[in-house]
């Protein structure tokens, strides 16, 4: 692999927003290609965003592939696929990041499957390392490291025969970086070489729906988990969250449970947070879950089971039942706020 | 002519009880230490396919690719009334990624030969990674409709969801043959049928090497068939370089327990006088206002 092999990242792009999660990776893209010597540059399927795209040479991405057409103002399957294979063939990346959303969960697999590549899905963490095999040494490869199985394990995993190395991240797991408004990017309008056979699906209706949550955004949060998972619990976590102006979030069971929806959920499969003040309601604290939340800047965990693992990464240690604490804490903040 | 839909199943085991020795060194589950059950989207994905059939009709056939006892989970598929099932088995599927098992999958569909759906569940418990149905849509070279929460409309040329986008959802319309993904919100899966459990509880499988003949696994009529197909890589004339370790791209490298650094952790008791002086360190601290 040479200098000019790129550590490439698919952009998403909604209603002329680059979606942060694409800004996140070309800042993370940075920081690996850093390492191997190469630049960072992005590839692009929409109609009339060029504009949208500069935006992007600030966070260090050098070059933009733009593949413009009016049928790829909306997310298909078969056709984003395709042409990114084409770009992937043509500019012999040797990693491609997607963000893990609907978007990028749908076409990075369809993809790997046409350039038999590896592919890791919800990454939450990236490195660049060698591995050493009993005849052969790979350096500067991608190591892509991803909790497992229930949680108890920290996997990495890499994909060092198959070129690119391909890997998901969900919004805000990667920092960004400040933007330098005088960096730029070349933007480079690029053949997409589909035809209209390749648009299999039509698209009949889009129905935005208001997020119920916004906890990327959130100061404060209030997270409940299987410590606190019944109606009573939740209703306590939702009036101390409103109290301290805050939102609620929760672990994945409760969110399967049906309690509290999807936007609710924070963790590997959810969404991160990076809030001032994290209280973790009878949450155990997986690590997928702590993956999501672990950068709050005191987190305040109520759990009753002294060993559980998030009193390993909080700040204050509440040993005690939700239900016994949550009225108190609530009662403590009220007699504050009327004082 | 009805439908044929095919769903593809897959054993897992119940993450919500892991025990230690669930990890093998080499980084791989070790799935003997595990109860398995049917993986959960999956059932979601045989449910449409039986109401599908319900409808238009069609024949559901549901494969997986495993170990031996994976026939347990065609059981479990046949007992809810799929039509026909097929163990996809070979000591040299073992160590599949995701890559590897699409690539096995689409050899055994392109044996069964025609199909108008390919139902898949959104994604497994044990790996979470939601890869295998679009590279099997890939493989097969068809579209695929992913995130689908209902089936609004099909017909025998086409087929209507709504999905899960980023923002809401959408309402996309293909023709068929297509792959879909299902999550749990399509449907309640119904519980087996006691009749046909009864009737396939002692089915266990036989090796089969000949073309696919489909042929209805009827509690009433299933005199002569006394066996659930079992295929190996040869059956399904699948390249073993592209099967099990050999065919996967990615490695496991290394495996670590998670261990938590103690941090400054204070601890607060449920005394209000205690939690009280934490309020005030927050505030002081500009945490909270």
């Amino acid at each position: 692999m040479g200098r000019a092999n790129p550590v490439m990242v698919f952009i998403e792009c909604r209603d002329h927003h680059i979606a942060e999660v694409s800004i996140e990776l070309i800042c993370e893209a940075g920081r690996l290609a850093e390492k191997i010597g190469a630049p960072v540059e992005a590839v692009a399927l929409g109609y009339q965003i060029q504009d949208d795209l500069e935006v992007l040479g600030q966070y260090g991405c050098r070059r933009v592939h733009y593949l413009e057409d009016k049928r790829l103002a909306h997310f298909t399957s078969v056709p984003f696929a395709r042409a990114m294979v084409k770009v992937i063939k043509e500019i012999e990346p040797r990693i491609v990041l997607f963000g893990a959303t609907k978007i990028g969960r749908d076409v990075a697999p369809r993809v790997a499957s046409t350039l038999k590549c590896g592919l890791t899905a919800d990454c939450t963490a990236l490195e660049i390392g060698e591995h050493r095999t009993k005849d052969k040494e790979y350096t500067d490869i991608l190591l892509q490291i991803r909790p497992a199985f229930g949680g108890n394990i920290l996997a990495t995993i890499i994909s060092p025969d198959s070129t690119p190395s391909m890997a998901t991240v969900r919004d805000g797991v990667m920092k960004r970086t400040d933007p330098d408004p005088a960096q730029t990017t070349e933007i480079v309008k690029t053949d997409h070489g589909l035809s209209d056979e390749d648009f299999l699906t039509e698209v009949l209706e889009v129905v935005e729906k208001e997020r119920d949550v916004d906890l990327k955004a959130a100061k404060i949060i209030v997270s409940a988990g299987m410590g606190a998972c019944n109606t009573e619990s939740l209703s306590l976590i939702k009036e101390l969250a409103t109290l301290l102006g805050g939102e609620v979030g929760a672990s994945r069971p409760v969110v399967d449970s049906g309690l509290l929806g999807k936007d609710h959920q924070v963790g590997q499969t959810g969404v991160a947070v990076n809030p001032n003040l994290y209280i973790a309601c009878g949450i155990s604290g997986q690590i997928q879950h702590r993956a999501g939340m672990s950068g709050a800047k005191r987190i305040v965990a109520i759990n009753d089971n002294p060993a559980a693992p998030i009193f390993g990464i909080a700040h204050y240690g509440i040993v005690g039942n939700v239900m016994d604490i949550l009225p108190k804490l609530i009662k403590t903040f009220k007699a504050r706020n009327s004082a | 002519m009805s439908l044929n839909i095919i769903v593809t199943v897959k054993q897992v085991p119940d993450t919500h009880h892991i025990a230690a020795d669930a990890m093998k060194p080499d980084g791989t589950v070790n799935r003997s230490a595990l109860p398995a059950i049917v993986n959960p989207d999956d059932l979601h994905a045989l449910e449409e396919a039986l109401k599908i059939k319900e409808r238009l009709g069609a024949s559901v056939t549901a494969i997986t690719m495993g170990p031996d006892n994976a026939i347990e989970v065609l059981r479990e598929c046949l007992y809810r009334g799929a039509d026909d099932v097929i163990l996809l088995s070979d000591r040299r599927f073992a160590g599949s990624d995701t890559l590897a098992t699409s690539y096995v999958l689409k050899c055994a569909i392109d044996k069964i030969g025609s199909y108008d759906l390919v139902i898949c569940g959104h994604q497994a418990i044990d790996g979470d990674t939601a890869q295998v149905g679009p590279q099997l849509a890939e493989k097969l070279g068809v579209n695929q409709l992913t995130h689908v929460s209902e089936v609004v409309d099909v017909s025998k040329e086409s087929i209507t969801v709504k999905r899960s986008v980023e923002n809401g959802h959408e309402r996309a319309k293909s023709r068929l043959p297509v792959l879909l993904t299902v999550t749990s919100e399509a449907n309640v899966p119904r519980p087996p049928s006691a009749k046909r459990a009864l009737a396939f509880k002692h089915l266990d499988s036989k090796a089969c090497d000949g073309p696919y003949e489909n042929v209805y696994l009827e509690p009433d009529t299933c005199i002569e068939v006394d066996h659930i197909k079992e295929w190996d890589a040869d059956a399904i004339g699948a390249d073993a370089e592209r099967c099990g370790i050999s065919g996967s791209p990615t490695r496991v490298k290394k495996i670590e327990n998670v261990v938590l650094v103690a941090g400054d952790i204070k601890q607060v008791s449920n005394d209000e006088a205690d939690i009280s002086e934490m309020i005030r360190e927050l505030v002081d601290a500009h945490i909270i206002a």
